[in-house]
């Protein structure tokens, strides 16, 4: 009873961020195990679930939209024509509608068309305002065809494709004619009108005026090159981007393009490419290793799988490879050579000393990287390699570059034992910091010698009690209490 | 109209069963601007265009807008005008629907115009009767899509291709939002001012229902932009001269990179966390199921379910509206004290003793029960944030959050980030933290930066060298170039660093982040009283121009104030706003000497990870 007190208490006390604690002065602690106590008291009053609003488990208002996709298309698609239309798909005993030749101009599609699929001339459509296609405008007055085929100004005509309505740009044939109308867009901000005008510039300009023309105008600039990114035309896209010098947007843009290539081998060869484009300095660092990364990981990928096939390796048979090591990022693949070729001498592609160097990780990295492999294979003498340093006495020291706490997390965190977490535990220089993971993980001896050290009896007292009756550790406290050489500070 | 009519009356009687679709928007009317206006607006558009469009019919979602359009109209409305099915879009072919047409309701996007086109060439000619297609693009109608349609050979199949201009829908009483989810990433980034055009259109929209907004301000390139485009087309359609009483007295524009901190930090408001832990999208937040398991009498054995809790949130639920925006650390102290009301008044039953007193104790159950499964929720909710809150992790990172914040260690490379890299913690977490150090150093020397790039690239993958570079590009992460880092001093200026801050019973917005003012929400307080001319150094360093317009009103509409009245200003927010920066904007609201009530609007609704995520390169290889 007493116990769960102080535990509930720890619970609602244990934040201990100063500006954002739970508890502060206030009225006290179980504010809301209060309310969930009255909540549930009242579950047996009230009949449950009547909520006023019906809800679905998942907690749609029933009738809400998306509830009701799955309502009806659930309906729909238990037929059995629902069922077999899935698996004709693709088929080709319906014939398709017949693709567009591409002769169309842009202008066409500003023009209606009826349905049964023939284009109609836009005097036709003036003709048979009736047809289909015009319906939209229907609800429109009259009058707003009436100047159909007078000659608009650049103004007009952005005007009204503003509002979505039919326009030939076909007209605009001079240069200047183009760009004022590009201009015109350009000034009402309209991202749909300024886009749709580079379409009809882009196909009707040449491409040294078009870019030209655009340097200038950097609102439009910007809006085709989002628009040639948006529609994937890539060579036009780097043309555009070469042409007004933007070598880093280049290169990043084409490196971008690795990511479609699954092929590791084909990505390998597409990532050599990029080394030499121009990118900035420390990306093109980075570019490059990247490329030999990937060389490496196929080398290994290779070699490894060789090896688990033909199951002579005891590694690999112990612990299965999970996963490729194909497009991993370094550290994991650090990890991954410290898992399996821990031992192989810096010569060899897969072993960590070489990868180390290659990329120059730096220490702590490798450290880290190091500890968590072997601890996982619950190597406990690679762990203690991995600290120990000799000087030129050819004494022995223990080091770690990543502080000694953070080892014992690791270590924990991978289930080693006491005897292996307390020889780090007892490395942790501040005695504070290591009193508490002691305490917190158990190795009582680390506890017992460092209140001796500090010559406090009392702790040490009251530590006794918390350890198993008749342990050792009960009997090593005694001794030392009963040390008369010691001088205790209480 | 019969039909119509006829939807209106059902409407009403949805009301009187109770909580259903049509009293859902009874939150919209509460504020000081009635946002319900603007919902009916919209759903007198969506009505005319499915009229125009006789007969039964199918609607194929793009399935993003599935949730917006949620907040406009429920099922029943679209079924009152013959909609008969809806599906999501998808590729392949349309399922079978014995209807006469078929709507796709879609973004412009490019990628869904060839899911379209898929669709319609599948179409089985032979079998199924001839259906009509359409196609209602939201909030625009684009060219460049019609195009797309047009190369791929179904544009002619269309009868009507139309827009519907959702520019800005109504989140809440006072909040409005475009649901524009790459509008930063566009605005910032590519450049591309179409969701800025989008915005000024939806402040026109705005103005023709609630009159002129006679002032303006603004700060940053965007919102120069949004206000040039106002006053454009205020001209250009000299038929829009209204006549309406103006509602709003200002209009603040503020660009998000005016104050890229806010988002970075971690919200500690109710809301907030919510969003912050398990995102809210649309109003509504799926969380883990354990916790609102039912627990009945005898059923103690019965499985778990499953399937996340799904629960809207919004200021028509009364307890929500009254907790929402504390901080987290006052939330435990009202939910006690509702608990307490709540269980007396259930008490009440014992002393009921006539006939009167029991039909009385009974006409009040159903509000009292509502009550009472309010707080259960929010009991369980609130216990599920305390579970993060407490964890050592979110401790350590808000502590690294507030040094960065509060202008300590910002040059260095940081033990905690470093570590965090080590244990791969999710990247997101970790480009929050280097961006918000860097935002609060004016940017990173270039040791620092070199360092975090190249942990990051180790440890994630060089393919994140993209996105590096995008955050760099809109500025979040930067090398230092100027010897001098600014942030002290506007930290100073404007008091974005509070020390003693009280969560309890706020002074001061900065209870929001629990020491941290956001800079945005600051400049909107500053505007009110005592005017920018106060800040004009600060803001100068800050990026974009600031600026002042006036919008002529006809004599008569021209406000005479009451005395004691306040005024109303509408903060629009150009790439993002988060919820912890609105429950600031609201606390001024609130204020009793205030003067100044608030009405929010934004492209979209952020927080720092959704936020840096729209800004992150897609790493997923296309799906083929």
């Amino acid at each position: 009873m007493n116990r769960m007190k102080v535990d509930e208490e720890e619970y609602w006390h244990s934040s201990k961020c100063k500006a954002f604690t739970f508890d502060d002065d206030d009225d006290e602690l179980s504010q809301l195990k209060e309310s969930k106590r009255a909540v549930n008291s009242l579950r047996e009053i009230v009949d449950d679930d009547d909520d006023l609003e019906k809800f679905s488990w998942s907690g749609e208002p029933v009738g809400s939209i998306s509830w009701s996709i799955k309502e009806t298309a659930f309906s729909s698609s238990n037929t059995p024509e629902g069922r077999d239309s899935g698996l004709q798909k693709g088929s080709s005993s319906h014939p398709a509608l017949p693709k567009q030749a591409s002769s169309y101009s842009i202008s066409s599609f500003f023009k209606g068309r009826n349905k049964l699929g023939s284009f109609q001339s836009l005097s036709d459509a003036l003709s048979d305002t009736g047809v289909k296609s015009y319906a939209p405008e229907l609800r429109r007055p009259k009058a707003d065809y009436k100047d159909y085929s007078s000659d608009w100004s650049p103004k007009d005509t952005v005007r009204r494709m503003q509002r979505g309505k039919i326009c030939s740009l076909e007209r605009f044939r001079s240069l200047r004619e183009k760009l004022e109308l590009l201009d015109e867009a350009v000034s009402v901000h309209d991202g749909n009108v300024i886009t749709a005008i580079l379409i009809f510039l882009k196909r009707t300009l040449k491409r040294e005026i078009l870019f030209q023309e655009l340097e200038v105008r950097q609102v439009a600039l910007r809006h085709l090159i989002h628009f040639l990114k948006e529609t994937g035309e890539q060579k036009l896209f780097l043309d555009l981007l070469r042409f007004l010098d933007r070598t880093e947007e280049v290169a990043l843009s084409q490196y971008r393009e690795h990511l479609s290539i699954q092929d590791a081998e084909k990505r390998r060869e597409f990532l050599k490419g990029c080394i030499r484009l121009p990118f900035s300095s420390e990306d093109a660092v980075h570019v490059q290793d990247h490329y030999t990364l990937l060389e490496r990981q196929i080398i290994i990928e290779a070699n490894d799988r060789h090896l688990e096939a033909a199951g002579q390796s005891e590694i690999f048979r112990k612990y299965p490879r999970k996963a490729s090591i194909l497009n991993m990022p370094l550290v994991t693949t650090l990890f991954y050579s410290c898992f399996y070729h821990y031992t192989e001498g810096e010569g060899t592609f897969s072993s960590p000393t070489n990868l180390k160097k290659t990329f120059k990780i730096p220490d702590k990295q490798y450290v880290l990287t190091a500890l968590a492999a072997r601890a996982k294979l619950r190597a406990w003498h690679d762990v203690d390699a991995l600290f120990t340093t000799k000087n030129w006495l050819g004494y022995t020291k223990k080091r770690a570059p990543i502080g000694f706490h953070r080892v014992v997390e690791i270590l924990q965190r991978n289930s080693a034992p006491v005897q292996v977490l307390q020889e780090y535990v007892r490395l942790v220089e501040d005695v504070e910091t290591r009193l508490n993971l002691a305490m917190k993980y158990k190795c009582h001896d680390v506890v017992v010698d460092t209140y001796r050290d500090l010559k406090d009896r009392h702790q040490l007292m009251a530590y006794r009690c918390k350890v198993e009756r008749g342990s050792a550790e009960e009997d090593k406290i005694d001794s030392i209490l009963s040390n008369l050489q010691i001088r205790w500070k209480n | 109209m019969a039909s119509e009519s006829f939807a209106e009356s059902r409407d009403r009687g949805c009301h009187v069963i109770g909580r259903a679709w049509r009293g859902m928007a009874a939150h919209l009317s509460s504020g000081r601007v009635n946002l319900t206006a603007l919902r009916e607006a919209g759903r007198r558009e969506l009505r005319e265009f499915l009229d125009k469009c006789a007969g039964s019919k199918a609607i194929v979602w793009d399935e993003y807008l599935t949730g917006p359009f949620g907040l406009i109209a429920q099922y029943s409305l679209l079924k009152e005008h013959e909609v008969e099915k809806m599906f999501t879009l998808k590729a392949g072919r349309l399922p079978p629907a014995d209807v006469k047409n078929i709507i796709f309701l879609v973004r412009p996007r490019l990628e869904l115009m060839d899911i379209i086109a898929e669709n319609v060439l599948s179409e089985d000619r032979v079998r199924s009767p001839l259906r009509d297609f359409h196609i209602l693009f939201v909030p625009r109608r684009s060219l460049l899509c019609e195009q797309r349609l047009k190369d791929q050979g179904v544009l002619g199949s269309f009868i009507h291709r139309e827009q519907y201009s959702l520019d800005l829908i109504p989140f809440d009483g006072d909040l409005l939002s475009m649901e524009s989810e790459s509008a930063f990433k566009e605005c910032y980034l590519e450049n591309d001012q179409t969701s800025l055009y989008q915005a000024a259109k939806g402040l026109m929209t705005l103005q023709a229902l609630y009159g002129t907004i006679p002032q303006i301000f603004g700060k940053g390139d965007c919102a120069r932009h949004v206000a040039n485009m106002m006053i454009r087309m205020k001209r250009e359609f000299p038929g829009g001269q209204n006549s309406i009483f103006p509602i709003f007295d200002t209009l603040l524009l503020l660009d998000r990179n005016v104050d890229l901190l806010s988002p970075l930090a971690t919200q500690l408001t109710y809301e907030g966390l919510i969003d912050e832990i398990y995102g809210i999208q649309n109003t509504y937040v799926k969380l883990p199921p354990e916790k609102f398991a039912p627990k009945k009498q005898g059923e103690g054995g019965k499985d778990l379910p499953t399937e996340p809790k799904k629960l809207q949130l919004n200021s028509a639920e009364e307890l929500y509206a009254e907790i929402r925006d504390k901080n987290f650390n006052a939330v435990g102290s009202v939910l006690s004290k509702k608990a307490k009301i709540i269980s007396a008044a259930f008490e009440e039953r014992h002393h009921a003793k006539t006939v009167g007193e029991i039909k009385q104790f009974v006409s009040q159950l159903p509000h009292m029960q509502a009550a009472r499964s309010s707080l259960a929720n929010h009991t369980s909710i609130a216990e599920l944030i305390k579970d993060i809150t407490t964890s050592e992790d979110f401790f350590d990172n808000l502590t690294v959050e507030q040094e960065f914040m509060s202008g300590i260690d910002t040059d260095k490379v940081n033990n905690y980030t470093e570590d965090c890299i080590a244990q791969k913690h999710p990247l997101i977490k970790i480009l929050r933290l280097v961006c918000l150090q860097s935002v609060c150093n004016s940017g990173l020397k270039q040791k620092v930066l070199d360092h975090y790039k190249r942990e990051i690239l180790q440890t994630y993958g060089y393919e994140h060298i993209l996105t590096l570079n995008n955050l760099e590009k809109a500025g979040l992460l930067k090398l230092q170039t100027s010897s001098r880092n600014n942030y002290p001093t506007i930290r100073k200026t404007m008091r974005l660093w509070m020390d003693d801050v009280n969560e309890q019973n706020p002074n001061d917005i900065s209870y929001v982040y629990s020491g941290y003012a956001p800079l945005s929400v600051r400049l909107a307080q500053l505007l009110a009283r005592p005017g920018w001319r106060s800040i004009e150094e600060v803001l100068k360093m800050l990026p974009g121009p600031h600026f002042e317009e006036r919008q002529q009103l006809p004599t008569g509409l021209q406000k005479k104030r009451q005395q004691g009245e306040n005024r109303v200003t509408l903060v629009f927010f150009l790439g993002g706003v988060t919820y912890a920066e609105i429950a600031a904007l609201r606390f001024l609201s609130q204020m009793e000497d205030g003067g100044t009530e608030y009405v929010i609007a934004t492209t979209k609704l952020i927080n720092g990870t959704n936020w840096i995520k729209s800004l992150m390169e897609k790493l997923e290889p296309p799906p083929f």
